[in-house]
């Protein structure tokens, strides 16, 4: 029996209302996403029951219940009161997947302070773009990312407070530097919640652009109504479930359905801080029974192509549901999972400034392989014309997927940029800037970006961003960055770089660049594949036409160029 | 001569190390798994495989578990004929 049994009918019945009344919540009452993923589900009686069961790669097990957890985000909270910070700073995780980041977010929200993550793996650049646009009072890290820190921390007077969680040792703390120990916190069994209503800020998280700097999508504290619910109907998740979300908290499903939507519901998770391998990851989900899986396509094809083999070393038979989330997932995959687990992955849809899922395959629901599969109940979801962005309501044909906006997590503004949030809503519509058609059935299907934002595994990537930071490196007088059709990640950066005069090409120099922008921006961001061109397809404007480099690549038709100034 | 396996270690070492993070990296610590290195910066290591020993390594054959330490990357190598 599934959390949603007929599409249909919750179509017709569904009101967000109800979920308000389902989570106890009135329109004006204290609505605060940490108190409700610990002190509430402690009060329905689960406080015993095991919230976190994370792992490191040496296969190092910790566990916090659902009590502890109260308990631990009440210390940090205090902790973080105590300090100075005050309600509405911004506060950044800059961490790996350790428990100080999942304890963290709680912990920063409970005392009112909007969370910020941030990739770990992010460079110095990405790092100081990010914390700037936010003015972060606040970094909470681990010691092997403070030496990025410590670069930055000239520009960043703003920063009051780096807040290590794995260091010991006083003597070794420079400017600014604190410890945060949470063993050694007193447990505070109480902690004055700030009382946080619907509409006060929570969490941001920055997204990529075509032009311009990263963007900062703001959300509130309402937004637990839809990650609540998304969560138990569209990945199926119950009480005895043991639930593992593959995603990184530096990145908006990592937050969403690694922290928010599941502990809204009371579910235990378990979580890996190690890298990607195959053997790691089945034995992983042997290990701790996992029975509900959320990843990523691009994870999903690299365990395509690791084999059979290794998944018959393993007991997966603890697994009852799969989904996925972050770039399409193609029709090969599905049926792959179908053949060696058993089950189809049901692929999902939304995107940062969403907060949550959009468009689901649900468990109750038939799967079309390579479909994006229906919207949510509570959403009225459409397409809209590419060029008018008029809604229209024709079958197979390609237009912008646009949601009616009013639903719950539906991200408030643009940090900084409320022009630019303003654009995103025409004609009454969000348009989330993706193409899509719908079929005969209702289902959506995925076709591409409707801008030239790179989607590599799951994350979206700035071509702008890339290209100024090329323009740093001492050789290059010019680039474009595109996104390259790859059968792993869907797409990866390739580059294309006019070199200054007195630089030759060589393998060296490809490697020196891309080592310069995996340090520079993440290792996400670095160009997989340079080309070196003598010169780049311009208007005559000077505007470089990425499009007709991105149809070369594709092997598509290149369309119009007319006012293209040059012949590449 | 310098051996295969002290050179990729000083080139990870130098390349995916911050200058001031002083944690260690012997030839047995688990790059990919450890998350020294992740699957994108992967791609990086590989071309400088590549380069340097002037060898093309297939794609299956650059796996995160070949990758996973200095030992397994010299191991991978040695199948290219690098010592």
């Amino acid at each position: 029996m599934h959390n949603i049994s007929s599409y249909e009918e919750t179509i017709e019945n569904f009101t967000w209302k109800s979920v308000e009344e389902e989570l106890g919540y009135k329109p004006g009452d204290t609505i605060n996403i940490g108190e409700y993923c610990t002190d509430r589900i402690c009060r329905l009686g689960m406080g015993k029951r095991k919230a976190l069961i994370w792992q490191d790669h040496s296969g190092n097990v910790k566990t916090w219940t659902f009590d502890q957890m109260r308990v631990d985000t009440n210390s940090i909270a205090w902790y973080l009161e105590n300090m100075g910070i005050k309600p509405g700073d911004r506060v950044c995780l800059f961490m790996d997947k350790v428990p100080e980041l999942y304890l963290g977010f709680l912990g920063i929200l409970k005392m009112g302070a909007i969370v910020q993550p941030l990739f770990s793996a992010f460079g110095t650049e990405s790092l100081e773009t990010r914390l700037e646009d936010a003015k972060t009072t606040a970094i909470i890290t681990q010691k092997k990312h403070l030496p990025k820190i410590r670069n930055i921390l000239k520009d960043t007077e703003y920063l009051k407070f780096i807040i290590i969680v794995d260091q010991k040792d006083e003597l070794h703390l420079k400017d600014r530097e604190h410890i945060l120990d949470i063993e050694n916190l007193p447990k505070l069994d109480h902690f004055h919640t700030y009382k946080s209503t619907a509409e006060t800020p929570s969490v941001l998280h920055y997204t990529s652009g075509t032009t311009g700097k990263p963007k900062g999508a703001q959300h509130v504290h309402y937004s637990v109504i839809s990650q609540y619910i998304t969560t138990k109907y569209s990945l199926d998740l119950k009480e005895d479930d043991i639930y593992w979300c593959t995603a990184d908290p530096g990145w908006v499903t990592g937050t969403s359905y690694g922290i928010i939507g599941p502990w809204a519901n009371g579910i235990t998770q378990c979580v890996l801080d190690s890298g990607f391998t195959a053997e790691g990851w089945y034995s992983f989900i042997e290990k701790h029974k996992i029975t509900v899986w959320y990843t990523a396509p691009t994870a999903i094809r690299a365990l395509m192509k690791e084999g059979e083999e290794v998944i018959k070393k393993h007991d997966l038979s603890s697994l009852r549901f799969l989904a996925s989330i972050g770039e399409p997932l193609n029709a090969e995959a599905v049926l792959w999972s179908d053949k060696v687990f058993g089950m189809k992955f049901h692929d999902t849809y939304w995107q940062t400034e969403t907060g949550s899922m959009v468009i689901s395959n649900y468990p109750c629901m038939k799967v079309k392989p390579g479909s994006m599969g229906k919207p949510f109940p509570g959403m009225e979801v459409g397409l809209v014309d590419i060029n008018t962005h008029e809604y229209f309501d024709k079958k197979g044909v390609v237009g912008i997927i646009a949601i009616k906006p009013g639903w719950p997590a539906m991200f408030r503004t643009y940090r900084n940029k409320k022009e630019m949030y303003d654009q995103k809503f025409v004609n009454g519509w969000y348009l989330c800037g993706d193409r899509a058609s719908i079929d005969e059935d209702g289902y959506f299907w995925f076709v591409g970006r409707d801008d030239d934002v790179i989607n590599t595994a799951g994350h979206l990537v700035g071509p702008f961003e890339i290209e100024s930071a090329l323009l740093e490196h001492p050789a290059v007088a010019e680039s474009a960055a595109i996104g390259k059709p790859d059968h792993i990640n869907m797409e990866v950066v390739k580059a294309f770089i006019a070199l200054k005069p007195g630089h030759e090409q060589s393998k060296m120099l490809e490697l020196e660049i891309m080592n310069f922008i995996r340090k520079k921006l993440s290792p996400l961001a670095m160009p997989q594949e340079i080309e070196f061109v003598k010169s780049l397809p311009k208007t005559r404007s000077g505007k470089i036409m990425r499009r007709v480099l991105k149809a070369k690549e594709w092997g598509e038709e290149i369309g119009d160029i007319s006012t293209l100034e040059n012949n590449m | 001569m310098e051996n295969a396996k002290d050179i990729v270690l000083d080139y990870v070492k130098q390349e995916y190390l911050e200058d001031g993070d002083d944690r260690e990296i012997k030839y047995d610590t688990a790059l990919i798994t450890g998350g020294f290195v992740d699957s994108f910066s992967m791609v990086s290591l590989k071309v400088f495989l590549e380069t340097k020993y002037n060898i093309s390594i297939p794609d299956d054959k650059a796996t995160p578990e070949a990758f996973d330490s200095v030992n397994n990357i010299v191991e991978l190598l040695k199948g290219f004929g690098v010592n």
